[in-house]
């Protein structure tokens, strides 16, 4: 209906609005050095942050699926446009062009392999997913790890036991270097670019989800056996939403790698901590909620890094010194404490009292 | 040799995965969740065994039933303070993702309390390796032991879930919990033995581990943990036999993966067992197949 | 030509027969009932007819087609759409919404369509709002079309639920208890919409349900199962004075 058309696109419009209002007012104080370093040096990991928050709540929330590899994509976009923007640096000069290359790249690599394991795994049971992209995650990690990738006049090189063994001619050079990874990446990211990659984010989730694609997905959600009973290919379905989950937590991952000089795989940055961090923003932001994802993890890392770190520096605070060495475990609690508030048969009957709306009927 | 000697490690890892993996399947048979909290559970106990023998200079066995008993009681207190409440939630990702958050409390609390530094070890089997064909095949200690105390629990857990009351109650609820309250079982009591026993024996695996990988850090558990789970899932979620079998068959794999293949793979292979037995035969070894109710 | 029929349908689980030497035929524009008592084996010849379980034996022609076998999805694009016992909604969707994914075979455009908002999305986007909201009016759903599904009163869902099996556009509509947890008001208002589908809709209908009261009311013909076979079938007055049926039904 006409009604519901204008009301979902006022709904988006805010979402927009608020990404372009933090914009609108973050830019000119970068550009003008109003901004503490530490700040300004949050501006790009925001972005990302958004874009993998974001790209998740569209596998948790919308497709009901819990993913716990969400870094591995992110992880496998990283390193691919890393590399791309390594070999072509000679070649394409113009950073723009080269980083909307890499983007393209990192994003279909890493949808590629969301296609790889969601076609085996996506007709079983959650928790098989669940185990099934941690996995994944920490094997991607393993693997660039044991990665060596070399360059000389005879072309590329290949090994996977150390930088000797590529056995690189005269004026070759080491791409990729195992443990110490892709060094030396033009930092082609930069706030605009993240700030529109929110947006070209949201753009593809929003318009998705209020498709009839988005209808098929969030039907098999919220009853299988009847999505199938109407005709909806479940499979399909749900390989859509994780592969485009994937590539978008790929290109969060070109994001992060080209705002680094050197980029390496860590249990930090690419781990399963990673993981769990971004699914912490979907479920602080609220799952299912686009907008919230959107918002948690700005909120999150200003509070958490950025306010407690000034607080700190303003007086000796035990409390504010603990907060701050401990985020994950303040992560965990509240992930706990948030679960079992909103969840819980009891809390949600007790707020359907409190809001006097009608119990909700219950799945036989 | 060499490859009786793999073959016997990979036992004794796999003995180990064994009693991880009781765990996950009595607690997937019964409360239909995935505990994602029970690596955690090991570490915690392979903790309270280090604390127990260096700090306070018990001897083994008292430390290994202290361990036992703070994390029955540690599971216990997880399943009633984070995941019954969530029973019958709208949504079944609820109480998976606070099992995720459970388990990277426990971590980040032993984190807290113990540092991120390596503590070594020290084993509880005091008896020294036996040297079978002229010292070519080693047979560790711990390897004996823990073998022994694999096909110990899980006769004593296939007779107690046969022949006992509580053990009856508890094939009812994982066959219909509705059911089983109408047939007054307490049904909640029986969820909550089950974390109980699933906990007591992640304590004996944290031991055994830790006796022949003395290395012992916050993340200990997390990755034998998981694995066990892929045991579970090999074998046949919901069957202790299936645990078993699942468990042993990984360890070897795991172990003739790092001699043969990559020692830096084997993870990896463990994990392509898991794609593989998913797709060829999702219900595992032994396991039932599962029919949705329409 | 029948809209159904089913021959010689039969399926074991385990050892138990639940379903045997099943055989109906349906004629177009009909209103079929199917009784029998608890556990006769109703609903399990619904998840036969729609491919939610394979037939150990036996055949089904849907409108002269052969569709024995067939995956859920397939059947549901050949045309027979169903209900649940247990009402099954999308119940994070709008009201609106769950009647447009009924829609989902026959108004397509492909994922970047979507996104992009082309003319083709725009052209079936548009075409399924009105349909929908016709389908909504004629089950007095309408002015709840905003609402969440789950947030519908009891008595609405399983309208909805209807709704949403229409909005497939089958030749052959399946409803499994539909009555179930209504009050004889609301038994006699569901008799009349039933009825109002048949005719408004030239539909082929076939339910399952234990009210007898509305199965003699509106059903023609009707078919009484127990354990798994077949005890009548037949005019629905004939049926019901036969001394089998009443014994199943009353005992001895």
């Amino acid at each position: 209906m006409k009604k519901t058309i204008s009301r979902t696109a006022r709904q988006n419009a805010i979402t927009y609005g608020i990404v372009l209002a933090f914009f609108a007012v973050m830019q000119p104080l970068a550009m003008t050095g109003k901004l503490s370093s530490s700040l300004s040096g949050l501006l790009i990991p925001f972005c990302y942050y958004v874009v993998l928050a974001v790209s998740l709540n569209l596998t948790v929330g919308i497709l009901g699926e819990l993913s716990l590899g969400h870094a591995g994509f992110m992880c496998v976009g990283a390193f691919a446009s890393a590399f791309f923007s390594k070999c072509v640096q000679g070649t394409i000069t113009n950073s723009l062009v080269r980083f909307l290359l890499a983007l393209l790249i990192g994003s279909a690599f890493a949808a590629l392999f969301g296609i790889l394991i969601g076609i085996p795994v996506l007709r079983l049971r959650g928790d098989y997913l669940a185990i099934v992209t941690l996995a994944f995650g920490e094997i991607i990690k393993n693997l660039v790890n044991v990665l060596f990738i070399g360059r000389d006049s005879e072309g590329i090189h290949f090994s996977m036991k150390d930088s000797l063994s590529l056995h690189l001619g005269e004026g070759g050079e080491v791409l990729v270097n195992g443990p110490q990874g892709i060094s030396g990446i033009s930092r082609d990211s930069t706030f605009i670019l993240g700030t529109i990659l929110v947006l070209l984010t949201l753009f593809i989730v929003l318009r998705l989800i209020q498709s009839r694609d988005g209808r098929a997905i969030m039907a098999i959600r919220d009853n299988r056996i009847a999505a199938e009973s109407i005709g909806i290919n479940i499979t399909k379905y749900k390989l859509m939403a994780f592969t485009v989950s994937a590539a978008l937590a790929g290109a969060g991952g070109v994001l992060y790698a080209h705002n680094l000089a050197t980029l390496t795989a860590t249990s930090k940055n690419f781990g399963y901590n990673m993981s769990i961090m971004i699914l912490v923003y979907v479920v602080m932001g609220g799952i299912g909620n686009i907008r919230g994802s959107v918002i948690a993890p700005v909120v999150l890392n200003l509070v958490l890094d950025y306010f407690l770190r000034k607080f700190q520096l303003m007086g000796d605070s035990p409390v504010l010194q603990f907060l701050s060495d401990n985020r994950m475990l303040i992560y965990a609690i509240v992930l706990i404490l948030i679960m079992v508030m909103t969840w819980s048969p009891k809390m949600v009957e007790k707020r359907n009292a409190l809001f006097g709306r009608r119990k909700e009927s219950k799945e036989g | 040799m060499t490859f009786l000697n793999y073959l016997i490690s990979g036992i004794s890892l796999g003995s180990v995965y064994a009693i991880i993996a009781l765990g996950y399947t009595m607690v997937y048979g019964i409360a239909k969740m995935l505990n994602f909290a029970h690596g955690d559970v090991i570490m915690v106990g392979a903790y309270t065994v280090f604390v127990a023998m260096s700090s306070s200079g018990l001897p083994a066995l008292p430390a290994i039933l202290l361990s036992m008993a703070v994390c029955t009681v540690l599971g216990v207190v997880i399943e009633r303070v984070a995941y019954r409440p969530l029973r019958g939630a709208a949504s079944p990702l609820a109480v998976l993702i606070t099992a995720i958050g459970v388990s990277y409390l426990l971590q980040n609390l032993a984190l807290l309390i113990f540092g991120s530094n390596t503590k070594s070890f020290s084993t509880v089997v005091p008896l020294s390796p036996l040297k079978l064909a002229g010292g070519q095949i080693t047979i560790s200690g711990e390897t004996i032991v823990t073998i022994l105390a694999s096909i110990l629990i899980v006769v004593g857990l296939s007779l107690f879930i046969n022949r006992t009351k509580p053990g009856q109650a508890m094939l009812a609820v994982s066959e219909d919990q509705g059911a089983a309250k109408l047939m007054g079982i307490n049904v909640n009591g029986t969820i909550a033995l089950t974390f109980a026993i699933g906990s007591s024996l992640a304590a004996i695996a944290g031991v055994l581990l830790c006796s022949a990988y003395p290395s012992l850090t916050p993340y200990t558990g997390s990755m034998p943990g998981i694995k066990a789970f892929v045991a579970a899932v090999f074998g046949g979620i919901g069957s202790i036999p299936g645990a078993m079998i699942g468990g042993i068959l990984l360890g070897i794999i795991e172990i003739f993966g790092k001699a043969y293949i990559s020692s830096q793979m084997a993870d990896a292979i463990v994990f392509a067992v898991l794609i593989i037995v998913l797709l060829v035969k999702p219900t595992g070894i032994l396991g039932k197949p599962i029919r949705e109710k329409v | 030509m029948a809209i159904l029929e089913v021959k010689n349908l039969g399926i074991s689980f385990g050892g138990l027969r639940a379903v045997n030497e099943f055989n109906l035929t349906i004629e177009k524009g009909e209103l079929y009932g199917l009784i029998g008592p608890n556990g006769a084996g109703k609903t399990t010849v619904f998840n036969l007819l729609t491919g939610v379980y394979r037939p150990d034996s036996g055949v089904i022609f849907l409108d002269g087609k052969d569709i024995t076998g067939k995956r859920t999805i397939d059947i549901s694009k050949e045309g027979i759409a169903r209900t649940f016992q247990n009402i099954r909604l999308f119940g994070k969707l709008s009201v609106l919404d769950n009647v447009k994914a009924g829609m989902h075979n026959h108004h397509t455009y492909s994922a970047v369509a979507g996104i992009l908002h082309t003319g083709s999305w725009r052209r079936a986007e548009r075409e399924m709002d009105e349909k929908a909201m016709q389908l909504l009016k004629v089950f007095e759903l309408d002015q709840e079309a905003e609402h969440l599904a789950s947030n519908l009163p009891y008595g609405k869902q399983r309208k909805l639920e209807i709704a949403r099996a229409l909005a497939t556009d089958p030749k052959l509509l399946l409803l499994d208890e539909p009555a179930a947890g209504m009050n004889p008001q609301e038994t006699q208002a569901l008799m009349d919409m039933i009825r109002l589908v048949r005719d408004q809709f030239d539909m082929t209908i076939l339910l399952i349900e234990h009210d007898m009261k509305l199965v003699s009311g509106i059903c023609e013909e009707l078919t009484v199962l127990n354990f798994g076979e077949v005890l009548a079938q037949g005019e629905t007055s004939t049926v019901l004075a036969e001394p089998q049926v009443i014994t199943a039904y009353l005992g001895e």
